[in-house]
């Protein structure tokens, strides 16, 4: 038997709003977290934290791919992190946290367990 | 204590050893005293014949050594040595204490003791003043009534007599070329090659008296009369000798240390005279009874003597005196043993006049080693065969030289073999270069400094990094197997408008941070023809933009960013610094002028961008375009509006080239500078491409930089009319825009640029691709679709809708983003927590 979670959604935005491939960044509990929404339609959200600089700007960086994974590169130093995990491609000892998002009636929901 | 080393010569070898001294003299043994006989400090003398296209002799000038160290006394030679009391006696009576004299007084023009050698119009070819006198010389005789053409006379067929032709000729002059051997550049050409090199001057208008003595100069009517060994008379304006040099020893002489046979400043191989304080360097020194009149053996006396000065142990190694040169257009290069000297070699011949080819190849008397060389008029082979000088052959010498022979493998030379003469580089340090990561040929030039000098083993080079595995990708990323250029062909031929399309079409996968940009700059290049009327932010194309271009400002390190409207040619109004100290003011700006004459308003919050713009524009400026790899700032002086010595406009050519250009997307950043006259006050030799006003026009100067690897700017063009000034610019910013590397600034893609300067020149100027119309065409288009971004996205409610903190929460600021105030303005707060203050005074380690 597994102990189920109070899981907690927050409303971010229409996903229509979303520009494939480009990021935004929302407030959840307080936490700044960027949120992507990939060509193929997934979505997917991190920390906006840039681990390497301190500065809150993952949202603003540039998506794409490295051997097939979505990434987004930090816009300030260019670390590339795995947008499913959160893990830096350029330096695996660094990750940033990951959340849970999804669409619901048509908006985006991210969520902060 | 520091000892005093007085250096008698400010030439290129006594710069290269101050350089060299400073640059090794850690624990500050010496400080330097150099006596220099001319007014300027030392400049590149083997470029002098270059004086001619731009009688610019700042142009020439060596970087400068700024170190306390360093002493420099323009025009007080030294004209005396006490060896006894170890000082020095300067022209202007003063005595200076040495504890090591360095003689590097170089050689003097050797004159022929011809009758009539004395005579008003008679030169020689040494220093930009002589050239200047010649100019005058050419100039006055063009205004002369006399009937027959104006001609110069230049005594001597060497190389310096060949480049003093040609000068003459750009002069106006027909010139004349008397050579006392059988042959054109006797020290470096055989027969054959000489014939051909013949041919090859006379096809250029040169006249060649080979085989002949000049018997005497006469005055003729307000001309001259020069008359050959064999009776032939030549009338004539202008006379220059360049017969030779002969070291200038006097000094030397007079302070009864030994000289050599044939004159110079006796040294032993660490160029040490007899007197062990005093050391001879350049051409002025016989190293072991020995001269040379180049300038690489002076650069190695020069190191020698450094290493020598600091308790080293160097030898001079001997000298390299291959050559390879373009005469007037003609390739010439001669190498090792190119006489054939050596007992038993033999002559390997290709002579092909047709097609204008002559090759030799000396080798041992097996005719298995190579001993050196001739290439005239196709001097392709030589970085790879003068490597190859001491080596068993790698195959039939007759094969190597034909035209359909074997190309010459770079993996066959030897790893003694020197690649490099200028700097004494040899293939084992290539090699070892490349496998501790230096993998491009800057990276080699920079941790080997092979290629430096002259660069023509830059080819062989490119070679080598083949050779040891490094594969030479133009890939610009995993998505693209092309290069920028060629993804810049693709899109202006296919016309594709879309990163999807293209990445789909000619990549794979999705992209990435380095493709994206790239080709949204591409496509923004490329707008004016295929677009026009596009903004960067339409549709897909702002996904692919930088952070920087997708809000239109610039990142700093805190999440905020920075703005910086346009300021043309860094004209501004009173009214408009107002506007822009109320806005900085009112948003809690921090505010700083910049090196590009603007102002530049840090700490703006995303969601403030279009407030703030708003303000700005309202006030008539527009976007700066400092967040982009585009056109940055056109900096000017003040010109001759308010200037005392300005002579052109430089404030209103600058803010018509910053207008024309604003907004031009390219590989990198560009940035520009005006000068209203020589004393460039506008700083526009760093720059990719600057402006220097001359009396009669403008002279161009492109690919220079600052920052990291600062390049002074080459002369393109000189003492051109605006409208040619603005066409070659034109074409110049295009022709880069469609070949460069992504991130390449002009300086890098200038020295990678196969052909280099001459090469552009040739494209731009004389439209040898016959791309110069398309190029025309291209910034028309761009000019005419020019539109400020930043009214774009204030005049779209979509664009304007990115612009928020959280898009959840939008009145709420980025809570992470903290100011202090330091010295009266905000600064980011984040970086003072848990920063080291430095409270006792730092400890430098010198490491050795």
């Amino acid at each position: 038997m597994t102990a189920q979670l109070q899981r907690h959604w927050t409303a971010v935005c229409c996903y229509d709003d979303l520009v494939p491939e480009r990021g935004v960044a929302a407030l959840i509990d307080c936490v700044a977290v960027a949120v992507f929404r990939t060509h193929d339609g997934a979505l997917h959200a991190l920390s906006n934290m840039d681990p390497f600089s301190g500065a809150s700007v993952l949202s603003r960086g540039i998506v794409g791919d490295r051997e097939g994974r979505p990434t987004v590169a930090s816009p300030i130093y260019k670390q590339v992190f795995e947008l499913a995990t959160g893990i830096c491609l350029d330096d695996p000892s660094v990750s940033v946290p990951t959340y849970p998002a999804r669409v619901s009636n048509g908006v985006v929901e991210v969520c902060s367990s | 204590m520091m000892r005093t080393v007085v250096v008698a010569g400010h030439g290129m070898v006594g710069h290269r050893l101050v350089e060299a001294l400073i640059g090794r003299d850690l624990q500050r043994q010496w400080r330097i005293v150099v006596l220099a006989e001319e007014a300027r400090p030392a400049y590149d003398r083997v470029a002098l014949s270059s004086y001619v296209d731009s009688w610019d002799a700042e142009a020439l000038t060596l970087p400068p050594v700024a170190d306390d160290r360093v002493e420099l006394r323009l025009g007080d030679p030294c004209v005396r040595i006490d060896r006894r009391k170890r000082t020095v006696r300067t022209a202007s009576g003063r005595r200076v204490r040495y504890d090591a004299l360095v003689l590097a007084t170089g050689s003097a023009p050797f004159v022929p003791p011809v009758p009539g050698h004395d005579l008003p119009g008679c030169y020689v070819y040494r220093t930009p003043e002589d050239l200047d006198a010649i100019r005058v010389a050419a100039q006055r005789a063009m205004q002369t009534t006399v009937a027959g053409r104006r001609s110069g006379v230049v005594v001597g067929g060497g190389l310096l007599g060949l480049e003093a032709a040609h000068a003459l000729r750009q002069l106006g002059l027909s010139p004349h070329v008397v050579e006392i051997a059988p042959r054109l550049m006797p020290m470096q050409v055989d027969e054959g090659g000489g014939a051909l090199l013949r041919r090859f001057i006379e096809g250029l208008g040169v006249r060649v008296y080979c085989g002949h003595a000049t018997a005497a100069i006469e005055p003729d009517r307000g001309r001259m009369l020069v008359r050959l060994s064999d009776g032939t008379e030549l009338d004539t304006d202008v006379v220059v000798f360049s017969a030779g040099v002969r070291p200038r020893d006097q000094l030397a002489r007079d302070a009864g240390l030994p000289v050599g046979e044939r004159g110079g400043v006796l040294v032993d191989a660490s160029c040490r005279t007899c007197d062990d304080g005093i050391w001879a360097i350049g051409e002025c020194a016989a190293v072991e009874g020995r001269c040379y009149g180049l300038v690489a053996p002076g650069y190695a006396m020069a190191e020698v003597v450094a290493d020598r000065l600091l308790d080293g142990h160097a030898t001079f190694p001997g000298a390299d005196t291959a050559t390879k040169l373009k005469l007037l257009g003609v390739d010439v290069a001669s190498f090792g043993d190119a006489h054939a000297t050596a007992e038993g070699a033999l002559e390997v011949i290709h002579n092909d006049p047709v097609a204008g080819r002559y090759a030799k190849l000396v080798v041992s008397d097996d005719a298995r080693t190579l001993l050196g060389g001739v290439l005239v008029g196709d001097a392709e082979a030589y970085g790879t065969l003068r490597a190859l000088v001491g080596a068993v052959l790698p195959a039939d010498p007759g094969a190597l030289i034909s035209p359909s022979g074997g190309e010459l493998d770079a993996a066959a030379l030897p790893a003694g073999a020197q690649v490099c003469s200028c700097h004494a580089v040899t293939v084992e340090t290539i090699g070892t270069a490349v496998r501790d990561g230096a993998t491009t040929v800057p990276a080699l030039k920079a941790c080997t400094k092979a290629g430096t000098g002259c660069g023509s083993c830059v080819p062989m080079l490119k070679k080598l990094l083949a050779t040891h595995g490094v594969e030479q990708s133009k890939a610009l990323c995993e998505h693209f197997t092309h290069s920028r250029a060629e993804l810049f062909e693709i899109v202006a031929a296919t016309r594709i408008r879309t990163f999807s399309e293209l990445v789909a079409k000619h990549g794979t996968g999705r992209g990435c941070d380095i493709c994206k940009p790239a080709v949204a700059s591409i496509l923004a290049s490329l707008s004016g023809v295929l677009n026009p009327g596009s903004h960067i932010l339409d549709g897909e194309q702002a996904a692919l933009q930088d952070t920087n271009d997708h809000f239109l400002a610039n990142l700093q390190r805190n999440g905020t960013y920075s703005v910086v409207p346009r300021v043309p040619g860094g004209e501004i109004t009173p009214e408009k610094l107002i506007v822009l100290g109320e806005v900085a003011r009112d948003f809690g700006l921090y505010t700083k002028i910049t090196g590009g004459q603007r102002i530049d308003l840090f700490g703006a919050r995303v969601e403030q961008l279009p407030a703030i713009w708003r303000r700005l524009v309202d006030a008539g400026f527009e976007s700066g375009h400092a967040y982009g790899k585009a056109l940055r700032t056109v900096k000017s002086c003040v010109g001759t509006d308010w200037c005392r010595y300005g002579v052109q406009d430089s404030v209103g050519l600058a803010i018509a080239l910053e207008l024309r250009y604003r907004g031009l997307r390219a590989p990198h950043k560009l940035k520009s500078g005006v000068s209203g006259c020589a004393r460039e006050c506008a700083e526009a030799r760093s720059k990719d491409f600057g402006v220097i006003a001359t009396e009669t026009g403008w002279n161009l100067y492109v690919c220079g930089n600052g920052g990291f690897r600062p390049r002074h700017a080459d002369l393109l063009v000189s003492d051109v009319d605006t409208q040619t000034l603005v066409r070659t610019i034109d074409r110049f910013l295009m022709f880069y825009v469609r070949t460069a590397d992504r991130l390449q600034r002009t300086a890098p893609w200038l020295e990678e640029l196969e052909g280099g300067l001459d090469h552009l020149r040739d494209v731009i100027v004389d439209d040898s691709l016959g791309i110069c119309a398309e190029l025309d065409t291209a910034m028309a288009a761009h000019v005419a679709g020019y539109s400020d971004e930043w009214r774009g996205v204030l005049e779209d409610p979509a664009k304007l809708a990115r612009f928020t903190s959280f898009v959840n929460a939008p009145g709420v600021p980025d809570p992470t983003v903290e100011f202090v105030e330091e010295r009266g303005q905000p600064t980011p707060a984040h970086r003072r927590p848990g920063q080291p203050v430095l409270i006792a005074g730092p400890t430098l380690t010198v490491v050795r």
